[in-house]
């Protein structure tokens, strides 16, 4: 306290003075610093730094696998930490997804449509919009009768949901092959070459560094960026602003005017089709769907990578979807660390654990996650808000006898909703 | 178009089978089993009723408190002396019940003092900053990751690979199911027997204690009405921690009569359903409402064998969670309507 009294300029932080900086920029400039910097992380497994480079798995592969992950954790953040509905069972709209693709482009499939008129080369690129539109259509049917209940009742409800998805997908075993699952799933066939035959997004394709992964990572990137476009923009209009209200007092903002039951099936239908996108890729990536990697204990992964990151924070939720893929592969396979000898595999194994852990901690102590959202003026544009954080913050920093203003400031506004 | 026509056939040919003689010719047989895992499922629902009713949370960890609980019993066991093996116990009658008595009260040990424990470290620090529910609700998903996997990896390292570990636990059976008597051509096995009796004692002795003692009264109080309950004298923090206990305990007297039925169920993952199971029976009958939680466990259990009766082994598990959506959907208060507080003394 003494220390920050002298400087208090110190008082804001470093997190404070970043987000200030960026939200102070304009939005050519923002462009200008975003670019580069995205260009840097889909030249990762290219460059394969060092020490980051996994051990165990391959880092393309990883990195894609982070891609699904950071639209999954965009998509349930729409209807976690932008709306506040808790979602339990967002696992069954990625596997509807997944099984969409699959069902349509699987020589295992009754329903497969490459056989006859569909051409191999386009069928993951027919079926990728189909899917999004049958898991916005699975959110639908889900979410209409029971978007009614309230909060905790609807966790329980979705956990269903996640559970009878995958179900469904192990009993129908004359559709979905049961637990033998859908194989030989569609892929785009891009860059057909003598030594890739099947083009650079197909499994076979293994040459270092520009396997299948980075492809499919590359294609994420791309995906991930159209997503924060599509949902910042929703954020910052008229719809973004009925979650928020929701989020925050679901009876106030009904009496208010807000067609609340209206915009929470909305942003359950966003989050599902942006999961059955997630789905898509994933069934592309491997080309093979088993009910068993769509167990609910993912959607929990899923979910600790939204309150890891900071729930209703897009970069943040992003971050999270980082931490949960990359930290256990990280470790898997790994020996020693900077000369220390370590058991890698064992600490891979114990990732759940950890989470766990994670999550209890991050309760107790940091609800908000590891990048809070800061609430804005969402009606007034940035200008405004970058006027009024700054005041607020130089109010905040100013009276150097009683610094106690500062601190819950900053607790209270980025705060745990 | 064949692609079309195919969906056509497959959905023809029978994608689910329905069989109405099934449920016909077994439907006692099915009557009683159904009873035997309804009055499992209705212990451990009283544990999310109790903690609903006193905190309106649903303590999703409840499921890892009963897997625990197996633990518990299935360690106590263990220090008794039995080693697992294929074959079953002769100890006569008496040591039976005594063995299975000591059992039952290592599960509910162990059960009760990690539901306690659990709501010490994980949700008190929670309620003293009045965090909102959403909170609570992680917090229970973190909770039961942890115990899952402690039980999954540090636990064999901890017991040198007695207890946990990735696959089930090889069942110590004290008690071999034989047939008594029937009713109505259905048999009734000991098994049977034990499981219902020893539930329907516990659910009476819990049913008194809520309704009788001063500790009832002092959680219907806290049910009702927290802070005219606190003014009048009764210690909030004591209410949650004995709702906590009472729900922890009964978990781990359901986990020895889960593992009387279920021999092969102790497995570090075997909570997660039942848990959801027992979470959908305190909803149908009412969640906060401990009678409530009673009637709706046995109604699941029964309707769940119907329904696997009717469309298969393999759609059991979903009928509770149908079961769940569609009480949610139609009558959310459930069958007896959501009071724990207004249960009469």
């Amino acid at each position: 306290m003494s220390t920050e009294s002298i400087t208090p300029a110190l008082q804001l932080g470093v997190g404070d003075r970043l987000r200030l900086w960026w939200d102070a920029l304009a939005r050519p400039t923002q462009w200008l610093v975003g670019v580069p910097f995205i260009v840097l992380i889909a030249l990762l497994p290219v460059i394969r730094p060092p020490v980051l480079t996994t051990v165990g798995t391959d880092f393309g592969g990883v990195l894609a696998q982070f891609g699904m992950y950071a639209l999954l954790a965009i998509g349930l953040n729409v209807v976690v930490g932008q709306t506040g509905l808790l979602d339990l069972g967002y696992v069954g709209f990625y596997a509807i997804g997944a099984y969409t693709v699959g069902l349509l482009t699987s020589p295992d499939s009754p329903w497969n449509l490459t056989d006859d008129w569909l051409s191999r080369d386009w069928a993951w690129l027919f079926a990728l919009p189909v899917a999004i539109a049958i898991t916005a259509i699975s959110g639908l049917l889900l979410g209409t009768p029971t978007l009614r209940l309230r909060g905790d009742y609807l966790a329980i409800v979705t956990l269903g949901f996640g559970e009878i998805v995958r179900l469904l997908a192990d009993n129908l075993s004359n559709i979905t092959g049961g637990g033998r699952g859908l194989s030989q799933i569609a892929y785009p066939v891009v860059g057909e070459s003598a030594s890739k035959p099947n083009g650079v997004f197909s499994a076979g394709n293994t040459s270092q560094p520009l396997n299948s992964g980075t492809w499919w990572f590359w294609l994420s990137i791309v995906l991930i960026i159209i997503v924060l476009l599509v949902v910042g923009n929703l954020e910052r209009s008229r719809v973004g602003r009925a979650w928020v209200a929701i989020r925050e007092d679901e009876d106030a903002a009904e009496i208010m005017g807000v067609p609340t039951f209206k915009f929470k099936l909305w942003a359950f239908l966003i989050g599902a089709s942006i999961g059955g996108l997630s789905g898509a890729l994933y069934a592309g990536q491997v080309q093979f769907v088993v009910p068993s990697t769509f167990n609910v204990i993912n959607s929990m992964l899923f979910l600790c990578a939204v309150v890891l990151g900071g729930q209703g924070n897009k970069l943040g939720v992003i971050l999270g979807a980082f931490i949960i893929v990359y930290l256990p592969n990280f470790f898997l396979g790994r020996t020693e660390l900077f000369g220390i000898p370590i058991n890698g595999n064992d600490i891979a194994n114990y990732k759940y654990l950890f989470f766990g852990l994670a999550l209890v901690v991050l309760m107790i102590f940091r609800p908000q996650g590891l990048i809070p959202a800061r609430q804005k003026l969402l009606t007034y544009g940035r200008s405004i808000y970058v006027a009024t954080r700054r005041a607020a913050l130089a109010l905040a920093a100013t009276p150097a006898p009683a610094p106690a203003a500062a601190e819950p400031s900053d607790t209270t506004e980025g705060g745990a909703r | 178009m064949s692609a079309v026509m195919t969906v056509g056939t497959t959905l023809a040919s029978g994608v689910i089978s329905f069989d109405l003689g099934s449920l016909g010719r077994n439907f006692w047989a099915l009557t009683i089993d159904g009873l035997t895992y309804g009055s499992i499922y209705a212990l451990v629902a009283v544990g999310y009723t109790l903690v609903y009713g006193v905190l309106r949370l649903i303590n999703f960890a409840h499921s890892e408190i009963f897997m625990l609980g197996m633990f518990g019993q299935y360690a106590t066991l263990m220090l008794l002396g039995f080693t697992p093996s294929g074959n079953a116990y002769q100890e006569g009658t008496v040591m039976t019940v005594v063995y299975l008595l000591i059992a039952m009260i290592g599960g509910m040990i162990v059960a009760g003092g990690s539901a306690v424990g659990l709501e010490r470290v994980a949700y008190r620090p929670l309620r003293k900053r009045g965090a909102p529910s959403l909170v609570f609700l992680i917090t229970a998903i973190g909770a039961s990751f942890i115990i899952q996997e402690f039980v999954h990896f540090v636990l064999p390292k901890l017991t040198g690979g007695k207890l946990g570990g990735v696959n089930a636990q090889q069942p110590i059976r004290l008690v071999e199911a034989q047939v008594q008597f029937s009713i109505f051509g259905a048999d009734v096995t000991n098994v049977e027997i034990i499981i219902v009796l020893a539930a329907i004692l516990l659910a009476v002795a819990t049913e008194r204690f809520i309704s009788i003692t001063k500790f009832g009264r002092g959680i219907r109080a806290v049910a009702q009405d927290p802070v005219t309950a606190t003014l009048m004298g009764v210690s909030r923090e004591r209410v949650i921690m004995l709702t906590f206990l009472i729900g922890g305990v009964l978990a781990g007297a359901a986990a020895l009569l889960y593992t009387l039925r279920v021999p092969s169920g102790i497995i570090y993952s075997g909570g997660f359903i039942l848990g959801i199971k027992a979470f959908s029976a305190a909803v149908l009958g009412g969640i906060g409402n401990l009678r409530g939680a009673l009637l709706g466990g046995l109604l699941l259990g029964v309707m769940e064998l119907y329904g696997q009766a009717l469309f298969g082994t393999e759609w059991r598990d979903v009928v509770a969670f149908v079961v769940l959506i569609l009480v949610l959907m139609i009558r959310p208060t459930g069958i007896l309507g959501e009071s724990l507080g207004r249960a009469r003394a």
